[in-house]
């Protein structure tokens, strides 16, 4: 669940209003994306999803956290609850598919026992069975990117949150990487997607969120389409 | 938190990132068997001062107005009451000519009188660097005829000394600086490429205290396994060089401490600070990741 009321992000470094009004809600279980020309705000938005960045002003609530406010030792627990999912796939180079996935589970301190049975299901779950031993060097960018998403859910968050997950793959390979989203939602998870492509967005019947400059210029509820 | 996970990814992080860990090592190596070197010379040639300085004796000779061996031996009260006096052994004049015939040849003494030699006592100081200041103060005790002193040597062995403590004093110090900077820019170095898997652990929610233990644990193992080699290299390079010194200049003075004697704080001092090290190293090198 994310609640937003008139955030506003200034950068004081760029002297740049990253955002400016923003108010939005998204339920828990929803599937959204989020949209929007480069450098209108949307990394920055959610960076304050995963409290990366804390906003200038106003209210930013997320899985019943909030933001503005939340002390720096509460950040683990809270982001426990999310699973980030990264456009450069950010997997350890020197372990293998199975450790990747795994070591999100060991470094919240899961039992063994639950990690032997936890992670195959989920390598299985994104396609990637018979996987476990490659290298992440010896996949494919839409295999990388599977195996980032696995790491994504295998603590089982409440939600997942993506900034620009396919950027770096073919057409055919982000919208099987799309599907495996969706089909993640379905099974209960709350899916947040930042993406660029809007033949992708129109493919997909989805509530999408537009900002353009750091402000929110359309939010349509259902079967969304974005044209910029 | 198990400390399976600990130990095996102490392990691992050391064995993936090799050379950066052997660099480490190396470097932790290199100035605790400097900073030992210096040490252990200086304990040796303060050693060496010390005994030197012991030999370095004052002789009291009496008045040969006093010719009463029991007279004589009433100076030893006044000679003690100077300040920097530590003992004085008298040496009665009997006593000092047959010290002499057992050092030269007999034969030499046929026919020289006792009278010759006079009552005297063998001063020892409790600090060679007053030396003249006693001297003087000696002189000036009723009954003492002459005082035999070596005020050039003494002069010369304060001199040594000074500079020993100070130089290996003022080097330890530089080497222990020098060594935290290089030992903890060292980790630094080897932590930089873990930035990525820092910020993994950061997004997948691991606590701080977790994301820094194994690091901790990693930089406990490269400083133990430093330690232990710089000991057991400091006690190579001490046997071979002591061996090598007694070898050469036989016959003298030289009197090397066998390591054995230094090998318990040695050991206690090389795994301590090569564990501080480590630990702090590790803490310290990654606390620039642990913000986000
Ligand atoms: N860390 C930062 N410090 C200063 N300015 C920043 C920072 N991050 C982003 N900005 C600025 O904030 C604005 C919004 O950036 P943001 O990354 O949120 O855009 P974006 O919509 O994700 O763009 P893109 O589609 O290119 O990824 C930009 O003008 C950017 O230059
Ligand atoms: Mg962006």
């Amino acid at each position: 669940m994310v609640y937003m009321q008139n955030v506003r992000k200034v950068y004081e470094s760029s002297n740049t209003v990253a955002l400016d009004n923003v108010s939005l809600t998204i339920e828990d279980g929803e599937f959204v994306f989020l949209v929007g020309p480069s450098g209108s705000g949307k990394t920055t938005l959610m960076k304050l999803i995963t409290g990366e960045v804390r906003p200038t002003s106003g209210k930013v609530v997320v899985n019943d956290f909030d933001m503005g406010t939340i002390k720096r030792r509460k950040l683990p627990k809270m982001r426990r609850t999310l699973g980030v999912v990264f456009q450069d796939y950010r997997l350890i180079e020197n372990m293998n598919v199975y450790d990747n996935v795994a070591f999100a589970m060991r470094v919240v301190g899961a039992p063994n026992s639950e990690i032997k049975t936890r992670v195959p299901y989920i390598l299985e779950l994104v396609g990637l069975e018979g996987r476990e031993k490659r290298m992440p060097g010896e996949l494919s960018g839409g295999e990388q990117q599977r195996v980032g998403i696995a790491r994504a859910l295998v603590n089982s968050p409440r939600m997942i949150v993506a900034d620009e997950p396919t950027g770096n793959l073919d057409p055919a390979r982000s919208l099987e990487l799309m599907l495996l989203l969706e089909k993640i939602n379905e099974m209960g998870t709350t899916v947040v997607v930042v993406t660029h492509e809007k033949e992708l967005v129109n493919a997909f019947s989805k509530r999408v969120i537009t900002i353009d400059c750091g402000e929110k210029t359309g939010d349509s509820v259902e079967g969304g389409y974005y044209d910029l | 938190m198990r400390l399976g996970y600990l130990t095996r990814e102490g392990f691992r992080s050391i064995t993936t990132h090799s050379f950066m860990s052997f660099a480490t090592v190396t470097i932790i190596v290199a100035c605790l068997i400097i900073m030992g070197s210096v040490s252990l010379l200086s304990l040796n040639i303060n050693k060496l001062i010390k005994e030197l300085e012991a030999q370095n004796e004052i002789v009291v000779f009496v008045d040969e107005a006093i010719g009463d061996e029991a007279a004589a031996r009433d100076l030893q009260r006044n000679i003690e009451a100077v300040d920097n006096v530590a003992s004085a052994e008298f040496v009665s004049r009997t006593q000092a000519m047959e010290n002499f015939m057992g050092k030269y040849d007999a034969s030499l003494m046929e026919g020289i009188d006792e009278d010759v030699f006079r009552h005297r006592f063998i001063i020892h100081l409790n600090d060679i660097a007053y030396m003249s200041q006693t001297k003087m103060e000696l002189e000036a005790i009723r009954g003492v005829a002459k005082v035999n002193a070596h005020l050039d040597y003494a002069q010369n062995f304060v001199m040594i000394r000074n500079v020993v403590s100070i130089v290996s004093l003022v080097l330890i110090v530089m080497l222990v600086f020098v060594s935290f900077f290089i030992m903890s820019n060292t980790i630094k170095l080897a932590t930089f490429g873990r930035r990525e898997e820092i910020a993994i652990m950061k997004m997948v929610g691991a606590t701080n205290a977790f994301i820094r233990l194994p690091f901790v644990v990693e930089g406990l193992i490269l400083g133990m396994m430093g330690g232990s080699i710089a000991f057991l290299a400091e006690w190579g390079i001490y046997n071979l060089v002591s061996g090598r010194l007694v070898g050469s200049i036989t016959g003298t003075l030289l009197n090397v401490i066998p390591f054995r004697q230094y090998a318990l704080p040695v050991f206690i001092i090389y795994m301590g600070v090569g564990i501080l090290v480590g630990a702090f190293g590790g803490v310290n090198a990654i606390r620039n990741y642990l913000k986000v």
